[in-house]
């Protein structure tokens, strides 16, 4: 282990797990012993750790409902703008606002806007595109993609010290303790 | 878990108690709707009625069969329900005769004054009584013997666990889809559509299947949500089966909205005189508030809230949003049905409130008897295990 300032060498504390039940039960004793800034990385998705982790819910749904009545508006306001103003057209003897006709396209911008929105929005929230990502330093998590489990506490957590946090992972049973570099 | 025998709790007699009250109940309103308003409106209320509850008894058949092609944790854990709907189909056989005292008045092309109607007298050869009494005949003797079947092979399953009877099952159901589409087809054709003969629409017949699969759904995820309280289903199911039945909940009634919205756009767009007649009449006379109330009440309030990932996984919530949906098919009937017989505006009677109370009290007292006859998760079904311990994402 080398010695670096911990507030500005080190990016966190990882632990490295080798059943995706260490994990959930590391996890849940992290968080019950006041650590919030903690992410966990597995070969697969593990649904417990959802709620043990990330309690807080995403404001994603909000945004796509928000971007949904956009894209509604905006395909009943396009029509209702290309059929009454730019290019008034008497189609048999109908209004000119015929609104029955505007539901089809209205509802497909409503779609439009939401999907894409959630699509690019996940990706957004989730902090992509992102080139660099510290765990990578760690010479150990090449596996989290087959067949490991790693915990990762950061440094910016408000509970975290170097020897106490490290020690902390050690008394969960973890296989190895790491510190990943920024 | 293989001891485990999931026989039905108790207060199945209470649902079916509660059904023969609401039955006895909805009878003498409806005696009193008799007295009040007449024969003719009593017919038309019952058209709509029966109309409604074999829909459940008919569309649950549907999902059965559909749910044995597919397979999944929410088609398990409904199996029972669903079957013991469609052993009600003999019966709602016999409660629609009351149809045939009333065609007179119900359908007109039946009378010698309509026949002699020059469209009629060109459809002559099909919309006849001999040919209508047929049809209904053969429509209930397919729907009945398939539904005979699937229950009788699924209760010697129980029995035996047999892997070949599922293969029977899957067999039959998909043949069975078949000609469940176009049974309903021509069978809604005869009784809803022909009360106006002029009229057609090809939307009609799925129209009519969404709108039956629809309705039973709704009443399978209710009765689920009824028996999540106690065991043994208390012990079975979890979050994940009512969100997966509430996500089919949600997309049914984006399909019966499309259904629905489409046959009118196309008529309106195309705006001709045979077609434009059966929007124009419920267009006026406060009909237009019926129609309205249901993009609200059928479309708009149950897509919004299914949209909530929490709602769907919360069986009260979801329970009561499919109790909704029940009630509010029966106005999609009488949108379809009523406004052919009062051209000069909406008046509704006791007579269309007492009778889906009742002949729907009738339903929930046979489909009761049904459920507690066996147990309510089918014992040897290779899924099982997998959809004790579901889970979804």
């Amino acid at each position: 282990m080398h010695v670096s300032n911990e507030k500005t060498g080190l990016y966190g504390l990882m632990a490295e797990f080798d059943t995706a039940q260490g994990i959930v039960d590391a996890s849940t004793k992290a968080v019950g012993a006041g650590y919030t800034k903690l992410e966990a990385y597995t070969p697969f998705p593990i649904e417990e750790l959802n709620d043990i982790i990330h309690k807080r819910r995403t404001h994603l749904p909000k945004v796509v409902l928000f971007m949904a009545f956009c894209g509604m508006g905006t395909g009943f306001a396009l029509q209702y703008w290309a059929s009454t103003i730019a290019y008034p057209f008497n189609v048999g003897g109908r209004p000119l606002a015929t609104w029955p006709a505007f539901v089809v396209p209205s509802y497909e911008l409503t779609i439009l806007f939401s999907a894409l929105t959630a699509a690019i929005g996940m990706l957004a929230l989730n902090g992509f595109p992102q080139p660099y990502h510290p765990v990578f330093n760690v010479e150990r998590f090449t596996t989290a993609s087959t067949d490991k489990f790693f915990l990762v506490i950061e440094a910016e957590d408000g509970r975290f010290t170097k020897e106490q946090t490290g020690a902390f992972l050690q008394g969960l049973g973890a296989k190895g303790v790491y510190d990943v570099a920024h | 878990m293989a001891t485990e025998t999931y026989n039905p709790p108790d207060s199945l007699s209470g649902l079916q108690s509660k059904g023969m009250m609401a039955a006895i109940g909805g009878a003498v309103l409806a005696g009193i709707g008799f007295a009040m308003a007449g024969a003719d409106r009593f017919f038309e209320a019952y058209l709509i009625a029966w109309v409604a509850w074999t829909g459940v008894a008919v569309g649950s058949l549907a999902l059965l069969m559909l749910q044995h092609l597919s397979g999944g944790a929410w088609g398990l854990v409904i199996r029972r329900i669903l079957e013991a709907a469609t052993r009600t189909i003999p019966v709602m056989a016999i409660l629609g005769l009351p149809i045939f005292a009333g065609m007179s008045h119900l359908y007109h092309w039946s009378t010698a004054e309509g026949a002699e109607d020059a469209m009629v007298a060109a459809k002559a050869a099909y919309l006849n009584t001999p040919f209508f009494i047929a049809r209904y005949v053969l429509f209930f003797a397919a729907w009945s013997f398939m539904s005979w079947r699937l229950s009788g092979w699924s209760a010697e399953q129980d029995r035996t666990g047999d892997p070949a009877l599922a293969v029977k099952m899957s067999n039959l159901s998909g043949l069975g889809m078949v000609v469940f589409f176009l049974t309903v087809t021509f069978a809604v054709t005869d009784w809803t559509l022909s009360v106006n003969p002029h009229w057609f629409s090809t939307m009609w017949g799925l129209l009519y299947v969404v709108g039956w699969g629809l309705s039973a759904l709704a009443f399978s995820i209710y009765i689920l949500a009824r028996l999540s309280k106690e065991r043994p289903m208390d012990h079975v199911l979890n979050a994940s089966h009512f969100h997966d039945l509430g996500k089919l909940l949600f997309a049914f009634i984006m399909l019966w909205a499309y259904l629905s919205f489409s046959q009118f756009i196309i008529i309106y767009s195309a705006n001709t005189q045979e077609e434009i007649p059966h929007y124009w009449i419920r267009s006026k006379g406060g009909w237009q508030y019926v129609g309205w109330a249901l993009v609200i009440f059928h479309f708009v309030l149950p897509y919004v809230l299914l949209l909530a990932r929490d709602i769907k996984r919360d069986w009260r919530r979801v329970s009561l949003i499919a109790a909704w949906v029940v009630g509010i098919r029966v106005v999609d009937y009488y949108w379809h049905v009523s406004p052919e017989f009062h051209l000069d505006g909406l008046a509704v009677t006791l007579v269309d409130v007492a009778l889906p109370i009742a002949l729907g009290g009738v339903f929930v007292m046979l489909f009761a008897m049904q459920l507690k006859g066996r147990p309510l998760l089918p014992l040897h079904d290779e899924g099982l295990a997998k959809a004790l311990t579901h889970h979804t994402h």
